[in-house]
């Protein structure tokens, strides 16, 4: 290594400049968001004005909750269903166990749209058509194999002499459960928790297909908007200026928090 | 041992149901449609019809081009990228890899039309004016804008498996580093390779926001011929899900994604 701080900023340089580009469109934005005019292009001066919009229009209000609401609802079922299900298959027998895991697998490689097609011909097939339940279904099936997966190595890793220690003395199957291997698993079900909320927002394919006619949530509300074109829902659009850099600030402030508080916790343990 | 009467195993009893109901049987219920016609007979006139047509084929071999040349920009930006993290003594890398998968929680559309307004405004500069009729490169460019995060993941978290006395060991013997390169990293983050290509490859074949949006809904892919048949026709819709199914379950069996054969066996098909 002859230049190795020459080296060192190449390094810098590539990470530096993929991130940039990666950020360039979100913090454009997120500038824009204060303009008061409607272009994107030279600042004309500073104003609340697209916030107001986001927050005084009742559409868009309803679209972001439910969102929200639908996300939090698919990521607490599919939590629940696939840590049930990560345990029944940690514990079954062993050609079971492969063919639930297989099964479970389906939904994670296959295209969205795959699964969202079948989905959606099934239910209208079986005569359930479309409904705020088969929406639910809908994201629960994308949601909860991801739950299984990251729950399934904390199973593994597990101590499993802990469990049997607890049912010799005395606790009930479903004691020892709870007190014993739960605790054990629970960053794997938080993590899972997680990512199911994260692919439930960021959902579009799925909700789509569906969705109950009027539903809409900020994927397929914001398509539609741009789809249209500018003209009539100029308004709207730069609107989402400003929703875009609110979820952004969210998303950093969560991430930072988080890290603060795991730091925090470390240096308790110590 | 004495077991007792609740058993664990019931636990999965509900994802079980779940799965046969909402994954087994809708994908029994394409597979019924793709081999029937309209009045329910069986049928290979579907994938007659689809084949035979010369505009439909072009379109597919269209659509899988776009999606090999995201693809490789993908694994081009992302191998550096992972790489120097990987390889970095830097105590807080952890950051800076968070900083790459911090824009994935934005929702996915308005990533999208947060690149399609800076598309907007660039095209408005007099050398730039190309851009606004640039369907192809701009719906290229928002594939690899958003599905970067799930190349440079998998190549990441490979590459730190990397043993560094790998490396120590081949400066020892007298290798340089391209020889460590091509003997070492490139073999054994091989697995992160063919994760992210399969992460990458398959949304940018299906997923038709993207060329929606930024392509002026003039860039046709596979994902569109299924959400236009499901409005018209569910059986040809069905078959072309069906082809993406087997494609799929092809590429994973190629990249090693089940290991023995029951595990296929289970899926069903």
């Amino acid at each position: 290594m002859r230049h190795p701080i020459l080296k060192s900023c190449l390094k810098a340089a590539v990470v530096g400049i993929v991130l940039l580009l990666l950020y360039l469109p979100i913090l454009l934005l997120a500038i824009y968001s204060f303009d008061k005019t409607d272009m994107i292009g030279r600042f004309q001066g500073f104003s609340f004005k697209h916030y107001s919009d986001l927050f005084t229009n009742p559409k868009v209000l309803g679209m972001i909750g439910n969102t929200f609401l639908l996300a939090f609802l698919a990521a607490t079922l599919s939590t629940v269903l696939g840590t049930m299900g990560a345990l029944g298959m940690f514990y079954c027998k062993k050609r079971m166990k492969t063919a639930m895991h297989a099964v479970s697998q389906i939904p994670v490689i296959n295209a969205e749209i795959v699964t969202a097609l079948s989905l959606a011909i099934t239910f209208v097939a079986v005569g359930l058509g479309k409904s705020y339940f088969t929406l639910l279904i809908g994201h629960m099936v994308i949601c909860t194999p991801f739950v299984v997966l990251s729950v399934m190595p904390k199973l593994k890793q597990m101590d499993n002499s802990l469990y049997e220690a607890a049912l010799d003395l005395g606790a009930s199957p479903f004691k020892a459960l709870m007190q014993v291997v739960l605790p054990q698993i629970i960053p794997g079900v938080i993590s899972g928790f997680m990512l199911a909320i994260t692919l439930s927002l960021d959902d579009y394919i799925v909700t789509v297909y569906t969705r109950p006619t009027g539903f809409e949530t900020i994927s397929t509300y914001v398509f539609n908007a741009t789809m249209k074109g500018n003209a009539h829902t100029a308004v709207t659009l730069s609107s989402f200026w400003a929703l875009t850099t609110i979820i952004f600030v969210v998303i950093v402030l969560f991430v930072v928090i988080s890290n603060l508080a795991g730091r925090r916790n470390k240096e308790a343990d110590r | 041992m004495k077991i007792p009467r609740f058993s664990r195993k019931t636990l999965g009893i509900p994802y079980a149901v779940f799965l046969v109901f909402f994954v087994i049987v809708p994908m029994c219920v394409i597979l019924f449609y793709a081999f029937t016609d309209r009045d329910m007979h069986l049928s290979f006139s579907n994938f007659l019809r689809f084949f035979s047509d010369p505009t439909k084929l072009s379109t597919i071999v269209y659509s899988i081009v776009i999606s090999l040349i995201t693809t490789v920009i993908c694994l081009v930006i992302a191998y550096p990228v992972a790489l120097i993290l990987a390889r970095s003594k830097l105590k807080k890398k952890f950051v800076i890899l968070m900083l790459f998968v911090l824009p994935m929680w934005i929702n996915f559309v308005l990533r999208v039309n947060a690149l399609r307004e800076l598309f907007n405004l660039l095209s408005q500069a007099e050398a730039l004016s190309w851009l606004e009729n640039a369907n192809i490169f701009k719906t290229v460019v928002g594939m690899v804008y958003d599905f970067l995060p799930f190349m440079i993941l998998p190549l990441y978290t490979t590459m730190l498996k990397i043993d560094n006395s790998l490396y120590e060991a081949s400066a020892d013997l007298g290798g340089n580093a391209f020889t460590a390169f091509f003997r070492i990293t490139l073999p054994l983050s091989m697995p992160g390779i063919m994760s992210g290509v399969t992460m990458v490859f398959l949304p940018s074949m299906t997923n038709y926001v993207v060329s929606d949006m930024l392509g002026n809904a003039k860039v046709t892919i596979v994902g569109k011929f299924i959400y236009e048949y499901f409005g018209s026709d569910w059986h040809m819709g069905s078959m072309v899900a069906l082809v993406l199914l087997i494609v799929v379950f092809v590429s994973t069996l190629l990249s090693g994604g089940f290991k023995s054969e029951e595990n296929v066996r289970g899926t069903n098909l």
